[in-house]
């Protein structure tokens, strides 16, 4: 038994998230979070990390790419358009780069699910590594038509770190999304 | 699993327009992202506005980072010194000693330099750092190689202005705003920076890979004079940075130049300082190298 000074807070956590008759999830937080999640990802580039080649993975996508794969709905398919617009002003690509690039995805991903509704972990992460892949292929070539040419093969450690990166980021959801679910609003 | 099927979401007219309009809407996006792009590609300031805001807003949370950063890179820093503490001890001493030697050469060439310099009564101008600052982040998912700067106009920071660390030559400034500034750093495939060969001047233009490399172009083409350890500087012409600044050194020979590794690690420096272009030109009047913008 805990002692009966710390015993009341305990009692609290214990109860805080527990299904109830009289609980439900914040409206507010359900929604949002998705939405910030993948934002933050966006915001990678002011990361603890400065590279002098491109390595870290595309991460408001690979959130996203979760997001729309454990919970296929959740973002309307034109997501990509605002979603990207806010990555463009952070990435470093010319503008416009993400906005065209996440709308595609968006749209692939919906047709891909209407092909193929039976998921599981290993083809979500099979449609990520591939989506990834084709991703920053076309981000490279993209930003090539702006600057100099740059020899693709720079961008193998990316592609592999990115498809790394994709359970990891899948998790990361599963965890949020259990967040936002918490029934903390008293009815 | 069996995802929940969306698209025929059942008699609801409503509800059916609901996904209807959603997806026109999706390729609307599609159709806006291809009309920005060719925007920017058109006008490469287009969008600088809205970039420049937002870094700005969002700059605390990379002065943040970049605190964590120096004292991250230190702890790994510590660990693997462990390592590698033998080879590199005997390989300071080696240096050391060759240090000291070249001391002794330099202290004669400065005293060569200044009996010259006054022969052709040449002043030395030392050029003052406009402000010191943090690079707060890096576009470290995309090929393109910027660098965010902690610091904007309210610092003095402007355009064109050179970019240095104490190991040498990081980058320029290319958008400016109130907290914050847009570095394009000396890999990126637009940066061209006019270089020469330390030892005896030969000139020649460095430009960005993008992997962290950069690439010496000779100026006139014809025998490939490079050698592997090569110190490259820059040369100074053109009037943006200031001559004689490390920029790397050669390791590797191509057909038609070097490939050199630049001295300065972006993510390795906690501090950078930002100087005024050497030569202030008025502004019709600059000479604009490739890509500057």
């Amino acid at each position: 038994m805990p002692s009966p000074l710390v015993a009341p807070i305990t009692e609290t956590l214990r109860d805080f998230g527990k299904p109830r008759i009289n609980r439900a999830p914040s409206p507010t937080l359900a929604f949002s979070v998705p939405w910030l999640s993948v934002m933050l990802g966006s915001l990678s580039p002011l990361s603890l990390f400065i590279t002098s080649a491109p390595l870290l993975p595309p991460l408001g996508l690979l959130l996203l790419l979760a997001w729309q794969q454990q919970r296929p709905g959740m973002f309307p398919v034109w997501a990509g358009l605002p979603l990207g617009l806010f990555d463009d002003l952070f990435s470093g690509q010319p503008f416009g780069s993400a906005v065209l690039l996440w709308s595609a995805v968006m749209i692939g991903l919906d047709l891909l699910e209407a092909r193929l509704p039976w998921r599981g972990v290993a083809l979500n992460w099979l449609v990520a590594s591939g989506v990834v892949t084709v991703y920053l292929l076309l981000a490279a070539l993209i930003a090539q038509l702006e600057a100099g040419a740059v020899p693709l093969y720079i961008l193998a450690p990316q592609v592999a770190i990115s498809i790394l990166a994709y359970p990891v980021a899948a998790w990361f959801v599963g965890l949020l999304d259990r967040f936002r679910l918490i029934p903390i609003r008293n009815l | 699993m069996v995802a929940p099927g969306k698209r025929r979401p059942g008699h609801s007219r409503r509800a059916q327009y609901g996904t209807f309009y959603g997806f026109l809407l999706a390729l609307a996006g599609l159709g806006i992202g291809a009309v920005l792009l060719v925007t920017t590609l058109g006008d490469g300031g287009a969008f600088t506005g809205a970039r420049v805001a937002a870094t700005d807003v969002a700059a605390p949370v990379g002065k943040l980072n970049a605190e964590g950063r120096s004292k991250t890179q230190g702890f790994f820093a510590v660990v693997s010194g462990y390592f590698k503490r033998g080879s590199y001890v005997s390989g300071l001493e080696r240096e050391v000693a060759e240090a000291r030697v070249k001391l002794s050469e330099q202290a004669a060439l400065k005293d060569e330099n200044q009996r010259l310099k006054a022969l052709l009564s040449l002043t030395e101008q030392d050029t003052k750092p406009v402000t010191i600052a943090r690079l707060i982040g890096s576009t470290s998912t995309s090929t393109r190689r910027f660098a965010i700067l902690g610091a904007g106009s309210r610092q003095g920071v402007m355009k064109g202005m050179s970019v240095r660390s104490p190991l040498g030559l990081v980058g320029r400034v290319l958008e400016v705003g109130t907290s914050s500034a847009r570095i394009l750093l000396i890999t990126d495939s637009e940066s061209t920076v006019p270089v020469r060969r330390a030892e005896d001047g030969v000139q020649g233009y460095a430009i960005g890979r993008g992997d962290g490399t950069l690439q010496i172009k000779l100026a006139v083409t014809g025998i490939n004079p490079f050698k592997k350890g090569d110190a490259i500087v820059t040369s100074g012409s053109g009037g943006l940075f200031r001559p004689g600044e490390a920029i790397g050194v050669v390791v590797a020979l191509t057909p038609d130049g070097a490939i050199a590794m630049p001295l300065s690690d972006p993510g390795m420096t906690e501090f950078v300082t930002v100087e005024p272009a050497y030569v202030q030109v008025p502004e019709p009047a600059t000479p604009a190298p490739a890509g500057a913008r």
